[in-house]
Order: structure tokens, then sequence, then C-alpha cells
């Protein structure tokens, strides 16, 4: 019985747990019932994952209204590893959220903030495992509108402005996607996405296709941060609490990555979209800005969590870039660092998270010397940055590695060498960190810091782990990413 | 004269650009934050137009089976624009929640004098 409902449970059981917390008066007891969802999903998910590596596709009837015209649960390999990716993140950050939203958000907002956390969570699992076009835009302004709440709740009142300019930005990006689900479903009378894949067969060239195909792309890239659709993004994990900037860094964007991955591959083919269109060329072109340019960037910021969200922006680009390659390699190594990143990027938010939870500041000046006061957190900040630099026996050096293999196969060997140098600028502002924590005088701000307690130290250690651990041992992440570029790369044809 | 027939023809597609085009032009060129939100509504209306005016057949009847009626309208879009609306609603909703914090937090809500401000710091 639960078995066969696993695919509703996934969603449900977020859903559940939000209505509950906002009845709770205490932020503890909302922060246990925020637990022990948040540790139920990896279960659901890994069960969802089995069943698929060894059976094929799983499709659950929502209702029991029957696809395609009901709405259709529809979970492959593809969004079965996204569903896990999720969930893994959901159940690694919770501990550590109790004393970080503890410190950073007033006692009556706190059950609010774990109500709003959850459904945003339900927001993203529905986005990534839902196979209806329609079902998906509600629950995408699910997510949205809880993660503009959750940046709102920041301490800092610039954060107010930050999920206003995300309020209006991600508003746009979701009417966009809305248009182009609007014009398919005109031209093809259905919206479940494999059903219209199917009907799509014909009907590639008329001009309606192709401008529903040119507004959900702008749609999702503005979700998924593309250059230069990002400008939304800095602000927005700069000022948001903490605990919220480590949860949305490392999921949000990765299933807007998803979404795209499914309408290109799977709804509109990879034909149509490399072959016919300069699909390739465009997003070549716009990774490769990001990677450089917002590296750049991230090179001159002082506050440290704005130089992560730059990063954030640069590796978005690597994980385009895997899209744009388009051979089997390539796009193995664009899912990989949709895993690795989040991994990498939780980890450091996390980190930086921990930092503020002792000395309220995470401008760069303040971190002076901090590597002496806390070395356990400044530690594991370091080993996530030489991920995200690719340095081997990182995670960081398993998705570059695939991604300059792809780029071999096409024969571009100088993105090889846009691949190293873009990665040497990381190297500059992960740097400057270090300088900064270990080979200058202790600030003012880090004199009395500690050890951050061990329920932030232990979430944060563990995602660290996470990214050296799959750094080596890469037939977990790799293996399920190369069967999901190959079942993209066959389409539903 | 068939090109005016066309364009004539196909009046509810042209609503639905103006609209579209006009409420993103208000969201892009003013700087007050409730005539930003009240253009990205106007967006979202000529969307609720591009889904319902399809649905609409001439002559069509709802879709209530009767040997009298061969024609049919599509049910399916109102219901999607039923929940596209309560959508825009909860998002029009938040938005002015947060202009009215702004307000509170800045004492304006006008981008430019906030950002001026800011830069002050």
């Amino acid at each position: 019985m639960i078995a066969a409902n696993l695919p509703a449970l996934q969603v449900v059981l977020p859903l559940l747990g939000a209505t509950l917390c906002a009845f709770l008066r205490r932020g503890t007891w909302a922060w246990g019932i925020a637990l022990v969802v948040s540790l139920a999903m990896p279960f659901v998910a890994a069960a969802l994952l089995i069943q698929v590596l060894d059976g094929g596709v799983i499709s659950y009837a929502m209702g029991g209204w029957k696809p395609p015209i009901g709405i259709e649960y529809r979970i492959d390999v593809v969004n079965a590893f996204l569903l896990l990716l999720v969930s893994l993140i959901g159940a690694v950050i919770m501990p550590y959220a109790k004393r970080s939203v503890e410190k950073e958000i007033a006692p009556e907002h706190q059950p609010w903030f774990y109500a709003i956390y959850l459904l945003c969570l339900c927001g993203l699992l529905g986005i990534v495992i839902s196979g209806d076009a329609f079902n998906v835009f509600v629950f995408m302004e699910v997510s949205s509108l809880a993660t503009y709440a959750l940046i709102a709740m920041g301490r800092d009142r610039r954060a107010l402005l930050a999920a206003y300019q995300y309020l209006i930005m991600g508003t746009i990006g979701a009417t966009f996607y809305v248009i182009g689900v609007g014009l398919l479903y005109s031209m093809t009378g259905t919206l479940n996405l494999a059903d219209m894949a199917n009907r799509l067969e014909g009907i590639e060239n008329s001009r309606a296709v192709l401008a529903a195909l040119a507004f959900l792309t702008v749609g999702i890239s503005l979700k998924l941060a593309l250059f230069p659709l990002h400008v939304w993004l800095p602000n927005a994990y700069t000022y948001a609490p903490s605990m919220a900037t480590a949860f949305l860094a490392a999921t949000a964007t990765k299933v807007a990555v998803y979404l795209l991955l499914r309408y290109f591959f799977t709804v509109f083919g990879a034909s149509i979209i490399f072959t016919r269109l300069p699909v390739s060329e465009i997003f070549l072109i716009l990774s490769l800005a990001a990677m450089f340019g917002a590296s750049i960037v991230a090179v001159f910021q002082d506050n440290v969590k704005r130089m992560l969200a730059y990063s954030s922006v640069a590796q978005i680009g690597y994980i385009t870039l895997g899209i744009a390659i388009a051979n089997k390699t390539g796009l193995t190594g664009g899912i990989v660092h949709l895993f690795n990143h989040a991994l990498i990027k939780g980890a450091l938010f996390m980190a930086i998270g921990a930092v503020f939870y002792r000395i309220g500041s995470v401008k760069l000046d303040d971190l002076a010397g901090l590597g002496k006061r806390m070395p356990i957190t400044m530690g594991a900040f370091v080993l996530a940055g030489l991920s995200i630099i690719g340095v081997p026996g990182t995670v960081g050096f398993v998705s570059k590695w695939y991604l300059a293999l792809g780029a071999f196969e096409e024969g571009w060997w100088w993105l090889v060498f846009l691949l190293v140098a873009s990665s040497l600028i990381s190297v500059v502002y992960i740097g400057r960190i270090v300088e900064v924590a270990w080979f200058r005088p202790v600030s003012a701000a880090a004199k009395r810091a500690e050890e951050p307690p061990l329920s932030m130290l232990l979430p944060t250690l563990l995602l660290v782990a996470a990214t050296v651990y799959f750094g080596f041992d890469t037939s977990l992440t790799a293996g399920i990413a190369e069967r999901a570029a190959e079942l993209l790369l066959a389409g539903i044809r | 004269m068939d090109l005016l027939q066309t364009i004539v023809a196909h009046y509810n597609h042209w609503i639905i650009i103006f609209l579209m085009v006009s409420g993103l032009y208000i969201v892009v060129a003013r700087g007050n934050m409730i005539k930003k939100l009240v253009g990205l509504g106007l967006f979202q209306t000529s969307v609720y137009l591009l889904y319902l005016s399809p649905g609409k057949i001439l002559g069509g009847t709802p879709p209530i089976l009767s040997p009298q009626f061969s024609v049919y309208s599509n049910p399916l879009p109102h219901v999607l624009i039923l929940t596209a609306i309560v959508v825009g609603v909860a998002t029009l909703a938040l938005g002015l929640a947060l202009v009215v914090r702004i307000n509170e937090a800045f004492g304006t809500i006008e981008e430019d004098e906030i950002f001026a401000g800011e830069e002050d710091e």
C-alpha cells in the first residue's frame, strides 16, 4: 500500500507538515515536525530511485485519474536522482537549522519559518516529480512564493528589497513558463509531458511551437539564474537567513535546471533543440560568460555570502555548459555537477552560516584570523572551497573531468583551456578567504569566537565529507548521471 | 485586404499582446513598487486571456453530453486559469505585504530613493 503510493508521499508529507507547523506557536515543536518530515524524505526518494534503477519508469496516477487526462507523476532515473538530491539536502540541513534559526529569526516567527520551509520543499519536490506541465507551474509557484517569504525573513532590512526584486523577476519567469505551456497546449491539446512529446512530432517547426520553446527557455532560465538573468540571485542569497541560503543555493536552481533538461530533451527532443536551432551555441556563450564574468565579480566582493552567490552563478555556467556540449559525456558532466555543486554550495553556505552564528557578520574583514579561532569550521570551508576549484580528489574535479572529456569528444579542445582558466579564477576568491582567515591578525569581531555547536558543525562536516567521498567513489553519482544522460539523449522517440 | 482580414480575425491575440507588453513595460519602466505590481498583474492577466480565448469555440456549448449538441467548448482552460488566478492573487498579496514592510523599513516605496539612500550608508 505504502510502496505503491510513494510518489504521492514525496509531496504530501511536506505539505501536511507545513500545515501542522502553521498551527504551532513554539519554534522547537515546529522544528521537530520539520525534522521528522525532512528525515523521512530521503528514504522515500531512495526507495523510488531503487525501484527506477531496477524497473524503468514509474507512472503514478494522482487521485486515480488515468494519464494523460489526469495528473501523472512520472519518475525515471533523471528525476529520481534529483528527488534524492533535494531530500538529502533537506535532511542534512534540518538538524543544522535549529540553532541557526533560533539566532536569526524572532521566536514568534519561527513556526512560520519552518512552515514556509516545508512548503518550499514540497514545491521543489513537486516540480521534479510531476509529469504534468501545468501541475509543474503550480508547484513552481508554491516553491517560489515560499522562497520569497523565506528571503524576506532575513534580519537585514535589505532582505525585503531582495525578496521584492526576486518576486518581480520570479513571477515574470513563471508567467513566461505558463505562456509557453499555453502555446504548447493550444498546439497539442495535452498537458502531460510525455504525451506532449509524442504529439509534437510533425509540428515542431510551426511558429507557435518555436515561440513556446523561446518562452519556456527564457522563463526557466530566469529561475535557474542563467547569466545574464541572474541579477536577483546575489541579493537574495546575501540577505536571506543562513539556513534558507544554504537550502536554496543547494536545491532551487538545480530543480530549475532539471526542468530545462526535461523540456529540452524529453518534450522537444534533442534533435530539434540542437540540430535545427542554435541552442547549443547560445548556451555555450552564456555559460562561458557566467563562468568568467560571475567568477571575476566574485573575486571583488567583500561580503562572503555575496561572493559565494556570484560563485553560484558561475557554477551554474558549468552545469549549462554540459547542456551546451550535448553529447553523452558532457551531459553526464552537467548532471553530475548538478549533484556535486549542491553538496559543495550547501557545505560552503552552512560553514559561513556557522561563522555568522558565532561572530554575527559575514564581512571579509571580520573573518580575519578566524582560522585560529574556528579551525574546524574554516577547515571545512576550505575543503569545500577546494572542491569549487576542482582539485583532484574532490567532487568538483569529477564534474570538470567529464565536461572536459565531453568537450574533447566534440573536438572543442579550446574549451578545456577555458575550463581550467575559469577554475583558476575561483582559486583567487577562495584564496582571498584563506589569506584573511589564516594570515591576518585576529579581528575584533572574531576575538571571542569559538567552534559552533555540534548540531551545526556535524551536518556541515557531513556534507564536506560527502564532497570528498564522491570525489573518489564516483560509481553512485557519475554512474546514475550517466544513465540519466543516456535516457535524456534517447528522448521519448 | 487579406492581411487586414487576418489582422481583424486574430483580434483576441492583439489584445493579449497589447496587455502583455504594456504590463511588462510598466514593470520595467516604473520605479514605484505598487505600480510595478500593477504592471505585473496586467502581464499575468494577459496570460489568462491567452488560455481562455482558444478554449471558446463559436457556437460551442458547455461540455454536457446531449444529442442536441455536437460542438463543445473546452472546459480545461477555464479550470487551469482558475488555478492561475489563485496563484496570481497569492503573488499580488505577498508582493503588497512586502511593499508594506519596505515602506516601514525604508520610509518610501520609490526604488530610486531607496537605492540612493543605500549608497549613502
